[in-house]
């Protein structure tokens, strides 16, 4: 999946021009716990922990959002913050694999990705995946302690 | 509405079908779990539960209490975030815990067909037609019984009819509450339902050492069975507590309550849309709505073939001259079709006479149907004396019409529902209120039968002078043969001969006593019906036949010998036939009337107590089924026998004479809920009847009321 992220553009200093960017592909693996689609958001702290914006949120219900407490409680859960960047649940078994376009000052920059997850009737796992945005990482396989098998950044 | 009722049901029927099957199997999900968990009962704090949980394990993340009620904590002790099902009362772990993969397969099925949010729109659509037909059929079903303080009378009419009224009317309840809540749950679900945004406010932990769970005041507090979830303090640094009341953070260290959100409103509704939906742990309650949901199939057949038959029944108007220059105005009142059909037989016969005939639903009765020389009107009734479909608006327009034409009135009905042809009686006396003149006196036609139609057909005739000959079948169902295999004839000494006999058939159809055996002699379509004395279990199919003079049908089965066959099909009469259960029964007969009584005297193996009163005219010479009563009151299936002979040499006396002198014990066992079956000729019936209203009349009761309530039947003939 290849998205422009208008969102993104509009909130943060991520992308201040293209030429700056640097393209970053996020792939989100998830293990077969067999049950209905997982609700995944992704999004990005600075280095004092502090939100700066969504990066995808897998899962169309609003009204589920607030499983992902983790992110919920940082960016308000306000639909704004994931305009034209929302898709489907991601299935059990199932790779989630988006691209972004992030501004080169953020990479290397104490900047974490974090990666929520929620299941109907199973477990909502705030932040259980946090992933350090490094370009010496890139390419790193990341263990989620719930439902994210891998979890890989690639520069 | 029946219209309507019929379009919402053919609308949604396959989706409903698939909806209510799975929600009748959900319905099986909380009392399952109800056996297999423990159950979740009141006495234990929040505290206590999380302090033994987390005793357990290195790190608990959550305790919740599930939507199945399953209470699971999720944990990681260094393997990997699980989930384990734990005991809610001691917080014992029961082992891993996985929500069922058929439960959730069959969930998916129900809520959105497996299609997701468009299957979840159709869903929605169905629930809203499931709705629909509630409310209509309940509507359609209050109409029937005479209202809705009515609603719980008996149901008349054939098997399929009873099927669908009366699964309808107790599955009602329960469509109402699942479609209503599936209505709510649908618009929550596509954010129709505006949301309150109550956010909790950010709070932050006191940062001191965290204190033992179970002394922490905030979670003491509060009971395990009103939790939802727990949230063990992670990065948020606190405990987060989800109850029905509302949302709670709790302070590790000091146990105090930071923050409180009540819960929001359209999340309580949605919380009890849930419940009542049947999703949330009360059990019985699902159960119930499960078995309502299993009724939806059935429903559904029932109404597909009551809406065949009214269909069938459905007739179109050959040769209609225009309504302005006919000179006679056939008008009909009918609710499924069938009496368009007597229209179309009489309005045929009548043009075949050069009458003009113009056929017209009552409603559209008008200004230019006042030039014609006489008005038929043809009308069923609908339920207890109320217009049918077709005649809802005839008295108020004729209100508005002033003329004087000859006019006859036929009712069609059923002579075992309390208001006989009431909505024919009441145009009949709107009729005679406004001073039109009678071209015949009202009649009424019972359960449409063509030899009453025929007869009326022919005073008509006299009365317009030309022979009118009208034979209108309304139904022909297939026919049978029976072989005649037993023959015995009694009454021939008293000039009465009548004969008990039975047939059968390498497959007999399906009757019971009471039921009536339906024969179609040889050079006549029209079936002559008679009372069943046995049932399908007996092997053979028993009547008794009176041989009436120059009675074609009774003389050709007098005529027979043992071999010979008949073409017969079975007529179920539900409406004669004793109430379930163990309560007397007072049977009431004479002369051939004896059959379903006997009938029903043999099938009593239960014992309970059966009264026979019967009256014949000579015990040497008619007296029907003497041995088998006397077996019977030897091994007790009748309790009492009291018969009546009109020729006796001693005392001549008629069956009314000894119900009268039994008055005493007969309005006790009509005071223990007695029931009475009456069957026999209409004299006979008619001195009953008079007979047993001062009976009943110290016990402020009336025969009107016993026959509501179903406890005064007759089969009369």
């Amino acid at each position: 999946m290849k998205r422009a992220l208008p969102a993104l553009a509009a909130t943060a200093a991520l992308v201040p021009t293209l030429a700056q960017a640097r393209n970053v592909t996020l792939e989100t693996t998830l293990k077969p716990y067999g049950g209905n689609g997982a609700y995944v958001a992704l999004y990005l702290t600075d280095a004092a922990g502090k939100y700066k914006g969504t990066l995808w949120m897998a899962g169309e219900k609003s009204k589920y959002y607030r499983h992902l407490s983790d992110w919920a409680r940082a960016s308000g859960a306000r639909t704004a913050e994931i305009d034209g960047i929302t898709g489907a649940s991601v299935g059990s078994g199932k790779t989630l694999k988006i691209s972004v376009d992030i501004a080169d000052a953020l990479i290397d920059a104490g900047y974490k990705i974090h990666v929520d997850t929620s299941v109907e009737d199973g477990m909502d796992n705030p932040s259980e995946v946090v992933a350090l945005l490094d370009a010496a990482s890139s390419g790193k396989v990341l263990n989620g302690e719930g439902y994210v098998k891998a979890f890989k950044v690639t520069f | 509405m029946r219209r309507f009722h019929a379009i919402a049901a053919l609308a949604v029927a396959l989706l409903l079908l698939v909806v209510a099957s799975t929600g009748a199997l959900l319905s099986l999900q909380p009392a399952l779990n109800r056996v297999a968990d423990p159950a979740l009962t009141p006495g234990v704090s929040v505290a206590q539960l999380a302090d033994a949980v987390a005793a357990r394990h290195v790190r608990v993340d959550a305790i919740r209490i599930g939507r199945d009620g399953a209470a699971t904590a999720s944990f990681n002790d260094g393997a990997g975030r699980e989930t384990e099902l734990i005991d809610p009362r001691s917080g014992e772990g029961l082992g891993a815990y996985t929500a069922s993969p058929f439960f959730r397969f069959v969930t998916d099925l129900h809520r959105s067909f497996l299609l997701g949010d468009g299957g979840r729109v159709a869903v929605a659509l169905t629930a809203l037609g499931l709705l629909a037909l509630s409310l209509t059929g309940f509507a359609l079903l209050a109409r029937s019984l005479g209202g809705v303080r009515k609603m719980f009378r008996p149901i008349r009419g054939d098997r399929t009819r009873r099927l669908h009224g009366e699964i309808g009317r107790l599955a009602l309840a329960g469509f109402l509450v699942s479609s209503l809540t599936g209505v709510v749950l649908a618009a929550m679900t596509f954010d129709l339902v505006p949301s309150s945004n109550r956010e909790a406010p950010d709070v932050s932990a006191s940062g001191g050492p965290a204190a033992p769970i179970r002394t922490l005041s905030g979670l003491t507090a509060v009971d395990v069975a009103d939790l939802k979830l727990l949230k063990f303090p992670g990065a948020s640094g606190v405990f987060l507590m989800r109850s029905d009341a509302g949302e709670a953070t709790v302070d590790p260290a000091t146990g105090a309550v930071l923050s409180f959100v009540v819960t929001a409103p359209e999340v309580r509704m949605e919380q009890w849309a849930l419940a009542l939906h049947g999703a949330h742990g009360l059990w019985a309650f699902a159960l119930l709505l499960g078995v309502c949901s299993a009724g939806a199939p059935v429903l559904g057949a029932t109404g597909l073939l009551l809406w065949r038959r009214r269909r069938a029944h459905g007739a179109t108007m050959p040769e209609n001259a225009a309504a302005e220059i006919a000179d006679t105005i056939i008008f009909v009142g009918s609710e499924n079709n069938s009496t368009w059909g007597f229209a179309k037989s009489l309005s045929r016969a009548l043009a075949a006479k050069n009458f003009g005939v113009h056929v017209a639903a009552m409603n559209e009765v008008g200004p230019r149907h006042l030039r014609a020389k006489r008005w038929l009107i043809l009308t069923s009734t609908y339920g207890d004396g109320a217009a049918p479909t077709s005649a809802k608006k005839f008295l108020e327009r004729l209100a508005g019409l002033d003329a004087r034409i000859p006019v006859a009135v036929l009712g069609f009905g059923d002579r075992n529902f309390p208001q006989f042809c009431g909505y024919a009686q009441r145009v009949a006396e709107a009729f005679s209120s406004r001073v039109w003149p009678l071209l015949l006196p009202m009649k009424r036609i019972d359960r449409r039968s063509p030899q009453e139609f025929a007869q009326w057909a022919r005073g008509l005739g006299d009365a317009l002078g030309c022979a009118l000959v009208v034979e209108h079948i309304a139904e022909r169902p297939e026919t049978q043969d029976l072989e005649l295999i037993g023959r015995e004839i009694y009454g021939e000494a008293v000039g009465a001969p009548v004969a008990i006999l039975r047939f059968a058939a390498p497959i007999l159809p399906e009757f019971a006593a009471g039921d009536l055996l339906a024969v179609q002699p040889p050079g006549s379509d029209m079936p002559r019906f008679y009372s069943l004395a046995s049932s399908t279990r007996d092997g053979m199919a028993e009547i008794c036949v009176r041989l009436q003079a120059g009675g074609l049908c009774s003389t050709f089965l007098h005529g027979l010998t043992p071999g010979e066959r008949i073409a017969a099909f079975v007529r179920h009469n539900p409406s004669f036939r004793p109430a379930n259960g163990f309560g007397p029964l007072i049977l009431i007969g004479a002369g051939a009337g004896i059959a379903p009584l006997a009938g029903f005297v043999r099938a009593n193996h239960a014992g309970r107590p059966v009264h026979l009163y019967w009256g014949g005219r000579s015990p040497a010479s008619d007296f029907l089924y003497e041995h088998e009563l006397a077996q019977s009151l030897a091994d007790r299936r009748l309790t009492t026998l009291r018969t009546a002979f009109s020729r006796h040499d001693g005392a001549p006396a008629y069956v009314q004479d000894r119900v009268a002198a039994d008055a005493h014990s007969l309005r006790a066992l009509i005071a223990e809920e007695a029931q009475i079956l009456v069957c026999g000729g209409r004299d006979m019936a008619h001195a009953v009847r008079e007979t047993l209203d001062r009976i009943v009349r110290p016990l402020g009761l009336d025969l009107a009321t016993l026959r509501t309530h179903g406890r005064y039947l007759e089969d009369v003939f």
